[in-house]
């Protein structure tokens, strides 16, 4: 029986450093390749001595395919391609093949100008890496060799984010990457057609929250960021240069104008101004409504919003700043946090997840000392609010997505186990098909079933709705017997039989058979059975001729003649 | 249905619609229709189209249009709007939007100048045979439609389904079909129709020129049973690279000169690549404070939209995009000033409008739009100039009612469709088994007979058509394809026939659901009989084994006489032996194709006898 086999490199029962590896019918693929925020060694990169021990990975994998542009989907892939070492196809959709090398670029000089570690990625490396990449567009069907297709569907979730159709043969396997099942403010939902894959590998961040609605969420954050503003606060937002920052400016933006507010909003990073411009240039990706309304009003051209400078920092008075990046791992979000985490009239809004080793993920937990570098310690006195504004499908998304794509088999990655133990029971509940959670490095084995195609000869399958006595031959050919016969050079053998009866019937010969066709007529239900004008009687394909004996008029002779495939017929 | 495009030059038969009305020089025939300008006769009245063919079959019957191009789409409210249709049209988004742009202005152009009715008296055959060529040559008249509305427009465009390059999309669960780069205009088209055994290529609009949109897909075009090939290039003996540069150097001379220029052009297409070109050329041309005008109530919009489909450019252009740049430099022009689009020449446009300049503006036929404000304005001065880029209509003919003209007139189309050397080098290289194209090209054009360059020479000749006629296409269909479910696939033995060739017999249920066809394994006979049957579950026949080969003689005696049958008389026929089994008083008919065992009454050695048969034949 074919199988497909998942093993999850990293994302098994955790967040982060999304790396997944998909066998199926014979090609290996790679789903993402990612870092992850929480760790500073070894393990922020997946472990690639899985597939090899030494050596380069070009020869074990078809390809590898990138979700969006985030770094955990994305953070490890110049380090895979480059220093690893792979050669093959990378895909990606357009606007992640924009961004993604950007944001690596960002992470790498954090990483090697600002903590100053060695061993790791180059610039130049970000570009040879990037230069493997083939861009996928939506719902084209990419044929990356003659038996493996993949197909791009929209995610929502950041901009360019994609769901990929893995297909070979008549196997499948769908991998969602992060996706969004409600649309924002800046992004449409999710989407796939009904393509009954044998593996759905979902993501799982939110599996066990339902949330309430978008608009109640973001009344609580206007209300929060205003009132602080009010009380003369100042409020930090850290986020990531692309993605949930859009969607909270025009939401500041769109308050700010109503509310005719003075405060001053900055944006940190010079990215800014070329974030926007990628969301000008890609407004294809963005949803319905600024779609129709781009010719007039472009919705990322910000008026209130204004570019953050470092000294701006210490400012008095109120202010709201966007600062990169969102976990409050390193860079400029941190450093704005710690100079204004000593004052309660300050706030933080983390309006996404943060993983677990981060700043973020302490502040949320309630820590309110912290360690930092050089032994110091950072006294937490600022408001903290979490605000889940990340673009992730809550369980009742997923159960959607499930419902829209009718997998055979569901498997979990990108969450936290405890959720996924909870969520795999209410799939398993609700759809009775196999809910799988694998860790990382441990192999998930699907068996899959699939349909044999053959090719049917268009006469058979006109002619019969149930086939009988029909031959399939070569390899995929269904065609009747008798063409079969003519294909293969092989000539048919009659097989046929005689016996004669006698019995005693005084009527002419005629007349007998004529009392033969009528009794049989009446005993065989259900036959056809024919008197022909050549003097005969056909019972299905069985002949029977009448004579009479030469000595005795009254003695006929009954000649039964029939075929060695009569033998089969039903009884 | 492939494609629906609008035959405009029907509306050359027409008068221009003035901006503002001035009739002193148009001269009244006998009817109130038709006018006299500069000896010819133009009807006076609403502009009309020559549609598709719409008598030949019901439109409501069609489940499918497949739209090549934003050109190719100008008729699609006749086709989907009051006569009952209710299938789906397939385009790529770019092709949706500008074709939106596209009939936009063409009912903006119509509604800002309505004529209060419609010429219906010249259609009459009697008064068409007794006027002037061309009127009287126009053919279908009466099937000349007005434009339509807005409201057409989008209902016949909410009848749209968006797909991607080499999307494949199920039709009916029949066919496939798959829109492919055809390299012309931004989201333009050829598409793939197939089966699992048949494929069918519509070619329509290609180009391999490198412009700004994505380069061809010629290798997804092979192993076509049909293609079908239209839409060649107009002007087969125009090079576009030529014409590119003959429209910059008389742009130059007429500015230099103090005189204006006017391009009289579509919204959008080759006028991105104008005014790309002019973005290099304005430099070294000393042309930097010449004022450039866009005008056209969708100027706007086809260049902002121009910049956002990425996905549908050249590769440079993509590369752009990525770092991130506006794809097209008109994005620069706007922003410094050089290029200033404007929806009409009211408005701003004439507070702002300074001379000389160039100014970009439609339509093409000269018949509607800004275009024919700027013939008046301009036309009685020789230091203007006027330059046609569009392939689509004769300049001289456009020209007709504006005569006598003192402005210069250059003639620079440029097309940059497929020509009559590159098609059959793309056939060369995608060899399909058939080609069916318009009868056009299988011949030279009629003004040059003598360029035999100038039509298809292929073997197999190609299959014409013209309009209305109906095509066989060439192909049978033979195979179809099932799906046998694993459970009845497992249980098949296949037997060797020859080395490399097996044979297994299938015996199964075909269920056909959405065209598709699954083999399921026979439903097991009831085990007992149910109460009420609801539903007669299908009669599985057993399979009825076909028998193949022969019995040798010789051999079959020896078998026989191992199990025990020794006293046989053999007796030799024209086509084989009989075989009298002398103490069993049976008889056996050995022939290369046949046996037949004549045995009374012993049902043990009749089945002994057909074993011993079976053994030299091969069961299938």
């Amino acid at each position: 029986m074919p199988e497909i086999k998942v093993t999850p490199l990293g994302a098994g029962q955790d967040v982060g450093r999304s790396c997944i590896l998909v066998s199926i019918g014979g090609k290996n693929i790679m789903l993402d390749c990612g870092m992850h925020m929480g760790y500073n060694d070894d393990r922020r990169f997946p472990d690639f001595s899985y597939i090899t021990q030494n050596g380069r990975l070009t020869e074990f994998l078809d390809c590898v395919i990138i979700s969006h542009f985030h770094l955990d989907h994305c953070g490890a892939l110049p380090y895979m391609s480059e220093m690893v070492g792979y050669d093959g196809p990378i895909y990606m959709t357009h606007p992640t093949k924009a961004i993604c090398p950007i944001l690596l670029e960002d992470f790498r000089k954090i990483t090697v100008d600002k903590k100053g570690e060695t061993n790791f990625f180059t610039s130049q490396m970000i570009k040879d890496c990037m230069k493997k990449v083939i861009p996928l567009n939506l719902h084209q069907t990419v044929q990356v060799d003659d038996e493996l297709e993949i197909k791009a569907y929209y995610a929502g979730h950041v901009l360019g984010a994609a769901m990929v159709h893995i297909k070979v043969g008549s196997e499948s396997v769908v991998y969602t990457g992060d996706y969004n099942m409600t649309p924002d403010r800046h992004l449409g939902a999710a989407w796939i057609d009904k393509c009954r894959p044998d593996i759905l590998i979902s993501e799982s961040t939110y599996a066990t929250t339902i949330r309430d609605s978008k608009r109640c969420r973001e009344r609580d954050f206007l209300k929060k960021v205003h009132e602080s503003i009010e009380r003369g606060g100042k409020v930090l937002i850290p986020v990531f240069a692309l993605g949930r920052a859009q969607e909270l400016c025009i939401l500041l933006e769109t308050f700010w104008e109503r509310m005719n507010l003075k405060a001053p909003i900055y944006f940190s990073t010079g990215l800014t101004e070329k974030a926007n411009h990628y969301y000008k240039l890609f407004i294809t990706w963005t949803n319905q409504k600024i779609r129709k309304t781009f010719v007039q009003r472009n919705m990322f051209e910000f008026k209130h919003i204004k570019a953050f400078d470092r000294s701006y920092a210490d400012n008095p008075g109120p202010m709201v700043v966007f600062a990169t990046p969102g976990m409050l791992h390193a860079g400029q979000s941190l450093q704005i946090f710690k100079k204004w985490a000593g004052n309660e009239k300050n706030m933080v809004i983390m309006p996404g997840y943060c993983v677990q080793g981060t700043i973020g993920h302490k502040i949320l937990n309630g820590q309110r000392k912290l360690e930092m570098e050089g032994r110091a310690t950072l006294d937490v006195k600022l408001q903290v609010e979490y605000m889940s504004f990340s673009a992730h499908a809550d369980a009742k998304g997923i159960m959607q997505l499930i419902r829209m794509a009718e997998p055979r088999n569901m498997l979990l990655v990108h969450g936290e186990a405890v959720k996924m133990e909870f969520l795999k029971g209410k799939i398993e509940q609700e759809f009775s098909i196999n809910c799988y959670m694998p860790a990382n490095g441990e192999t998930t084995t699907v068996t899959t079933n699939p349909s044999v195609p053959v090719d049917i000869s268009l006469n058979l399958l006109k002619r019969e709705m149930a086939l009988g006595g029909t031959v399939c031959y070569g390899d995929g050919f269904l065609v009747s017997s008798e063409q079969a016969l003519k294909e293969l050079g092989l000539n048919e053998h009659q097989l046929r039989f005689t016996c004669r009866v006698q019995l005693q019937d005084p009527h002419s010969d005629p007349d007998t058979l004529h009392r033969i066709y009528t009794h049989l007529k009446s005993v065989l239900k259900g036959y056809t059975i024919q008197h022909l004008p050549d003097g005969t009687v056909m019972v299905e394909s069985i002949v029977i001729k009448v004579s009479s004996s030469a000595e005795d008029p009254n003695t006929k002779v009954l000649l039964l003649s029939w075929s060695y495939q009569v033998t089969f017929l039903r009884c | 249905m492939l494609d629906c495009g609008l035959d405009t030059t029907s509306v050359l038969n027409f008068l221009p619609l003035p901006l503002v009305h001035r009739l002193n020089r148009l001269l009244l025939l006998s009817f109130q229709e038709l006018k006299e300008c500069a000896g010819r006769v133009f009807v006076d009245s609403q502009p009309e189209f020559c549609l598709p063919e719409r008598e030949l079959l019901d439109l409501s019957t069609i489940d499918v249009i497949l739209i090549s191009n934003y050109h190719c789409m100008m008729a699609l409210p006749y086709i989907t709007e009051h006569t009952g249709f209710t299938g789906t049209v397939y385009a790529t988004e770019p092709t949706l939007q500008i074709g939106r742009l596209l009939m936009e202005e063409l009912v903006n152009f119509m509604e800002r100048v309505p004529k209060a009715q419609s010429a219906t008296c010249w259609k009459n055959k009697e008064i068409q045979r007794m006027l002037p060529g061309p009127l009287k040559d126009a053919v279908e008249v009466w099937t000349w439609k007005r434009c339509y509305s807005m409201q057409e427009v989008n209902s016949a465009l909410s009848k749209v389904q968006l797909v991607g390059y080499s999307q494949k999309v199920e039709l009916f669960g029949a066919v496939q079909i798959s829109p492919l780069s055809s390299g012309y205009s931004l989201g333009s088209s050829n598409w793939i129709i197939q089966s699992h055994h048949e494929k069918v290529s519509y070619v329509s609009g290609s180009s391999l020129l490198t412009t700004h949109p994505q380069p061809m897909d010629q290798s997804s075009l092979k192993n076509s049973d049909v293609l079908i090939l239209t839409g060649l290039t107009q002007m087969p003996t125009a090079n576009p690279d030529g014409m590119l540069g003959e429209f910059c150097s008389n742009l130059a001379m007429t500015i230099r000169a103090g005189g204006n220029v006017l391009v009289p052009c579509y919204s959008s297409g080759v006028i991105y690549d104008l005014l790309e070109c002019l973005y290099q050329f304005i430099e070294s041309a000393n042309l930097g404070t010449t004022p450039f005008y866009f005008i056209s109530p969708v100027a706007n919009s086809s260049l902002e939209f121009s910049q956002i489909f990425a996905e549908w450019l050249c590769h440079n252009k993509q590369t752009k995009v990525y770092l991130p740049e506006p794809p097209f430099p008109h994005a620069e022009l706007i922003q410094t000033n050089k290029l200033k689009h404007y929806p009409s020449i009211h408005g701003d446009f004439s507070s702002e409008f300074r001379q000389p300049c160039v100014v970009f503006t439609g339509h093409p036929s000269l018949r509607f739009g800004d275009v024919v404000h700027f013939m008046e304005l301009w036309g009685k001065s020789s230091l203007n100039t006027i330059i046609f880029t569009e392939p689509d209509f004769s300049y001289l003919d456009a020209l007709a009612p504006y005569q006598p003209l003192a402005m210069k007139c250059v003639y620079c189309p440029i097309d940059t469709r497929l020509n009559f050397h590159q098609v059959s080098k793309l056939l060369k290289e995608v060899q399909p088994l058939h080609v069916v194209c318009p009868e056009q090209y299988t011949q030279p054009p009629l003004s040059q007979s003598h360029r035999s360059d100038l039509m298809l020479e292929l073997q197999p000749p190609p299959m014409p058509y013209r309009r209305c006629s109906v095509l066989n296409l060439p192909f049978r269909r033979r195979y179809e394809r099932v799906y046998i479910l694993p459970e009845l696939a497992n249980s098949l033995v296949p037997s060797e026939i020859k080395p490399g060739t097996s044979v297994a017999t299938v015996s199964a249920v075909l269920h056909s659901k959405d065209n598709k066809h699954t083999l399921q394994p026979p439903p097991a006979p009831p085990t007992k009989k149910r109460k009420r049957v609801i539903e007669e579950p299908p009669v599985v026949l057993a399979p009825k084994p076909l028998l193949s080969g022969a019995v040798p003689l010789e051999a079959f005696l020896a078998t026989l006489q191992k199990h025990g049958i020794s006293e046989v008389k053999v007796e030799e026929t024209a086509d084989g032996h009989i075989l009298h089994l002398q103490a069993e008083d049976t008889l056996i008919q050995l022939e290369e194709d046949g046996t037949h065992i004549v045995c009374d009454n012993n049902e043990p050695l009749r089945t002994t006898l057909r074993d011993l048969v079976l053994r030299f034949l091969q069961k299938l």
